[in-house]
């Protein structure tokens, strides 16, 4: 039905353009008539982006306020001795099961005042439907004729057209702030609920993580399980061991690349290392599990202790890898970016490469070496598939790395795979973790791009 | 104090002292060595970067073949209904089919692990075939159909016939005996000779020797000989006559009661063989009698078994079953929320970036829509899905596992690429361009719609064409809205349907336990890293055969 609705509208909008674009051809070939302001194409413009615009916002809106409203009239409908007593949850039990029997998938036989309200919620929503499809059009056709009514050889549909896209292009600009908002609302908003039945305190500092026993009705919050020290320990474990892999590959690729490599060299190895930025998380997840966790538990075998084949390890040492071009990029622009005359004099004191890469050029990039690190560090902390395929999932507080540890982005995922309840802790838990890991990874980018930003003006 | 008019003089340098060229040398050395630090990082990233590619193409070239065996059908026209295909018993049939290969297979269960070779849907690519070939009915036709998952990994020797029956510490404990030289072969039998304590304690009043607890005997003595294993029983090592044949020595000489002695007790099956064949090997339990393999051999010699290329992996739906699953599903829901991704990410971007490039005043608001693009792009890609979840699911209502929602997301991930992409591309665009054309009188959008926007196009695209194929290989945000559903058809795709993903299904393939999976899920990550191939080498030929240079 919205497809048919969204093609009628386009239908409308192109017969706009048309109904515009003949009548400003008409004045054109008028004889004895006034010169044109605009372009004919404008005119016809004009006309479609009023008969289009509005009515295409009318079906959003529509859209967005039809479910709520029909719920609300469907539970105002229902006999009040049937709602009395019922708190939230168990009213919006009964609307998705009054819901579910109007699509037809009735399991069991369900009551009168059920079927009662499935009749009614289906005759609402064909009349709702079929309200939206009469107004939208009505309002399309209307803004048609009133916006072609307009028209006349002196009116200036070119600077109206223009002003519409820049309002547009305002309001497209504006879905970044919208986006950052949105993430911000949503995963507040969820988090606060969350503090409502699991207290902060225990959310920061609790050294126990048993979400999943929250599961069981009568436990919702008892039990002490949501502490999550273990959850942000476990992340930093695995960051830092990726950053021990993907540190020095990416620095000193980096150097050997700006100052030793020939062009040639540099032709090759540059996009081969782009090639790892580019491949999907989720193959790295697999290479881990198919090839380097198995490789690392026989190693230990060999030398004779155990490594669990989830440990954070292979995690950490997968998610090193992927940071290598990330590192070596970064460092590759910061050490591009000290200027010739420092390398200049060095060597015209007598200072060998080797010397004056230790000694001038990397203490002078070191600021956009630290912002690239942190960069990098924001991004496995926030790193997914990796550690959700190959880290674990039990919340175990140990900084060994070869016992299995599990981070924050893990139980985002686990917490949230499979159907999700809102007003159960459990799945309010991962946005209160999301809201961490938000604040966390901005605020080291934000530092990361200062630092960088900073250093960049000091000697450009 | 020194007199320093004195030091000078003898401060002019030797260079060619010893210890001056020592430390040239030395300097020298140094920087040899952080030139082999800079190429053994090199080495390390590309070796792994090889490593990665090979053993993903080693496990997953597997299954771009399908180990198919020529089925003989007689479609009877008595068991099959021409007006009613679907209604006729095809498992039965099949199954008949299959049997008449092997006329002297007898025996109900020999039958079912018979018929257990063949993969179970050839029941449905025989029917589906009657359903095509209405006019077959009747004839003896020759259909190709799957085996089941263990004989194509097999047949295609990823998995071996037999298996070490003994892990690697089991076969530690071995050494030891026979570090202690107590094994031998008397009568063609492997034995232990066991120093032995026929424990008085052991022995009962009422039935004497013959009710005696000898494998509680047995296991002491064992006790004492592995230490640092307290739990080991003997049977591990002794086949369970070993009590037997420790109570017929007794029962034979009552007087060895209470006496240390030295008997040999024989060894259980897998540690006989490991004395006396060198390996001890059992049958992969992954089949259920060695007379599978006899009959997959006789299939095999009657050339019967094929191995085509699996078209099946791009055109089947998901499956339970490894040799079933197809990346169909997968790849039309990649599709869509790829299209919905980019129909919204590509106009809004442009939009964005031109606005904030040419037209937005310098204030605090444009600011600060520059600050929120630069960190969307640095948010982590599970917060995409959480906002997903929360706002597009939860309160917009929107439905689960869908594509749209899905593009939508993705959408909001790729608009920071596409906008400092067309920015960059916008800033090269000469301004002698925007002032000729201003000059002949365009307005200032019409410089920019029919002289930059065009112009900067290229760019643009290029750019675009990055941000979607980052946007294939995104999974984090696609699995907290839903799009790992499992959906074992192809007959609803559509924007609000259920669906899955590229990515998505590499994952839930990877979490899959059967052996098989593990090739798909290569083989499904070849043909991910494939299209991201193809849409680099678009966008790098799109910058090559349109960008120009200024």
């Amino acid at each position: 039905m919205l497809t048919y609705l969204l093609l009628a509208l386009l239908a409308v909008t192109i017969a706009a353009y048309f109904a515009g674009f003949t009548k400003a051809r008409s004045f054109a070939t008028a004889p004895g008539c006034s010169p044109q302001h605009s372009l004919s194409g404008y005119h016809g413009a004009f006309v479609a982006a009023w008969a289009g615009i509005p009515s295409f916002l009318l079906v959003l809106l529509w859209l967005l306020f039809q479910g709520p409203v029909i719920d609300s009239l469907l539970v105002s409908s229902l006999p009040p001795d049937r709602v009395e007593g019922l708190d939230i949850g168990q009213l919006n039990l009964l609307v998705s099961e009054i819901k579910s029997v109007a699509k037809g998938n009735v399991f069991s036989e369900p009551d009168a005042v059920v079927l009662a309200g499935a009749e009614r919620y289906n005759s609402w929503s064909t009349i709702a439907i079929w309200a939206m499809v009469a107004s939208v059009l009505s309002l399309s056709v209307a803004a048609l004729f009133i916006a072609r009514s307009k028209l006349a050889p002196r009116f200036r549909a070119r600077n109206q057209v223009e002003w519409i896209t820049s309002v547009l292009m305002i309001v497209c600009s504006l879905i970044a702030i919208l986006t950052t908002i949105g993430i911000v609302a949503s995963l507040l908003y969820e988090t606060l609920r969350f503090f409502s039945m699991v207290s902060p305190f225990q959310f920061f500092f609790g050294l126990n993580w048993e979400p999943q026993i929250a599961m069981r009705e009568d436990q919702v919050t008892s039990g002490g399980a949501f502490g999550a020290i273990p959850v942000y320990v476990g992340t930093m474990l695995i960051a830092f061991i990726a950053m021990l892999v993907a540190t020095p590959i990416g620095l000193f690729s980096a150097v050997y690349l700006t100052e030793y490599a020939s062009s040639g060299m540099r032709a090759v190895v540059k996009p081969l290392l782009e090639i790892l930025a580019g491949i999907p998380t989720v193959v790295y997840g697999f290479f881990a599990v198919l090839t380097v966790a198995p490789a690392m538990r026989e190693f230990g075998e060999f030398l004779g202790f155990a490594i669990a084949p989830n440990s954070a390890l292979a995690a950490g040492a997968v998610m090193g890898i992927m940071l290598i071009p990330f590192i070596s990029s970064l460092s590759d622009d910061a050490l591009a970016a000290v200027p010739q005359s420092l390398r200049d004099g060095s060597y015209g004191l007598g200072a060998t490469k080797g010397e004056t890469i230790s000694k001038v050029l990397l203490p002078a990039a070191l600021p956009g070496i630290m912002g690239g690190i942190l960069l990098a560090v924001s991004r496995a902390i926030g790193e997914t598939m990796i550690v959700v395929m190959a880290a674990g999932i039990i919340a175990a507080l140990t900084l060994n790395p070869f016992e299995p540890v599990t981070t924050v982005t893990v139980q985002i995922v686990t917490l949230l795979i499979g159907d999700t309840e809102f007003d159960n802790p459990k799945t309010l838990a991962a946005f209160a973790l999301g809201l961490v890991l938000f604040l966390v990874t901005l605020c080291l980018n934000v530092i990361a791009l200062s630092i960088v930003r900073k250093y960049r003006e000091q000697y450009d | 104090m020194t007199d320093i008019s004195q030091t000078q003089p003898t401060a002019t340098h030797d260079w060619t002292s010893a210890t001056a060229r020592r430390r040239v040398r030395r300097r020298y050395a140094a920087d040899r060595r952080l030139q082999l630090y800079g190429i053994a990082a090199i080495g390390t990233a590309v070796a792994l970067l090889g490593v990665m590619f090979t053993t993903l193409i080693y496990a997953g070239y597997a299954a771009f073949t399908t180990t198919k065996v020529e089925l003989g059908v007689f479609l009877d026209p008595e068991k099959i209904d021409k007006d009613n295909i679907r209604s006729a018993n095809f498992r039965k049939i099949v199954r008949d089919a299959f049997l008449s290969h092997f006329p002297d297979v007898q025996g109900r269960t020999d039958k079912r692990n018979l018929s257990k070779i063949l993969s179970s849907g050839a029941v449905y690519i025989v029917r589906d075939y009657v359903v095509r070939n209405p006019d077959k009915i009747g004839e003896l036709v020759t259909i190709s159909v799957p085996v089941s998952d263990p004989f194509d990994q097999l047949y295609k020797r990823i998995i071996p016939r037999e298996i070490q029956a003994l892990s690697s510490d089991r076969i530690l404990l071995y050494r030891q005996l026979e570090h202690r030289d107590v094994l031998s072969v008397q009568r063609g039998v492997g034995v232990v000779k066991t120093t032995l304590f026929v424990d008085p304690a052991q022995v009962p009043k009422e039935g004497g020797v013959e009710a005696a607890d000898y494998q509680r005997m047995i296991n002491e003595a064992f006790r004492s000989f592995f230490l640092s294993e307290p739990s080991l029983s003997y049977r591990e090592i002794l086949s369970p006559s070993a009590a037997e044949a420790l109570k017929n020595k007794v029962v034979a000489n009552p007087e060895l009661v209470g006496k240390t002695i030295e008997v040999n007790l024989p060894l259980s099956a897998n540690y006989d063989n490991l004395l006396q064949k060198g390996e001890a090997k059992i049958r992969n339990p992954r089949f259920r009698s060695d007379k599978e393999f006899a009959w997959f051999d006789s299939l095999i010699q009657r050339g019967l078994i094929s191995t085509p290329f699996t078209w099946e992996l791009f055109f089947n739906a998901d499956s339970r079953f490894p040799e079933l699953a197809g990346l169909a599903g997968a790849l039309s829901g990649s599709f869509l929320a790829l299209l919905v991704c980019f129909l919204l990410s590509f106009p809004i971007g442009i939009a964005t970036a031109t606005y904030l490039e040419e037209f937005a005043p310098k204030n605090r608001i444009t600011d600060f829509i520059e600050v929120n693009i630069n960190n969307l792009a640095a948010v982590p890609s599970v917060v995409f899905g959480l906002l997903g979840l929360a706002l597009f699911l939860n309160t917009f209502g929107m439905p689960r596992s869908a594509p749209l929602v899905g593009g939508m997301v993705l959408a909001l991930m790729t608009l920071p690429t596409i906008i400092v992409a067309t920015r960059a591309a916008l800033k090269s665009v000469p301004p002698s361009i925007r002032e000729a054309a201003l000059g002949v009188g365009a307005s200032k959008h019409q410089v920019m719609l029919h002289h930059v926007l065009p112009l900067a196009m290229p760019g643009i695209l290029t750019g675009t064409i990055i941000g979607l194929a980052q946007a294939l290989g995104e999974t984090a945000p696609l699995l907290l809205i839903g799009m790992n559903a499992f959906i074992p058809s192809v007959e609803n795709i559509g924007l609000t349907q259920p669906a899955m993903a590229l990515p998505t299904q590499i994952f839930s393939w990877a979490d899959s336990p059967e052996r098989g999976f593990v090739s798909r899920t290569s083989a499904a990550i070849i043909v991910l890293l494939g299209f991201l191939v193809l849409m680099n080498l678009l966008a790098v030929y799109l910058r090559r055969r349109f960008e120009k240079k200024w």
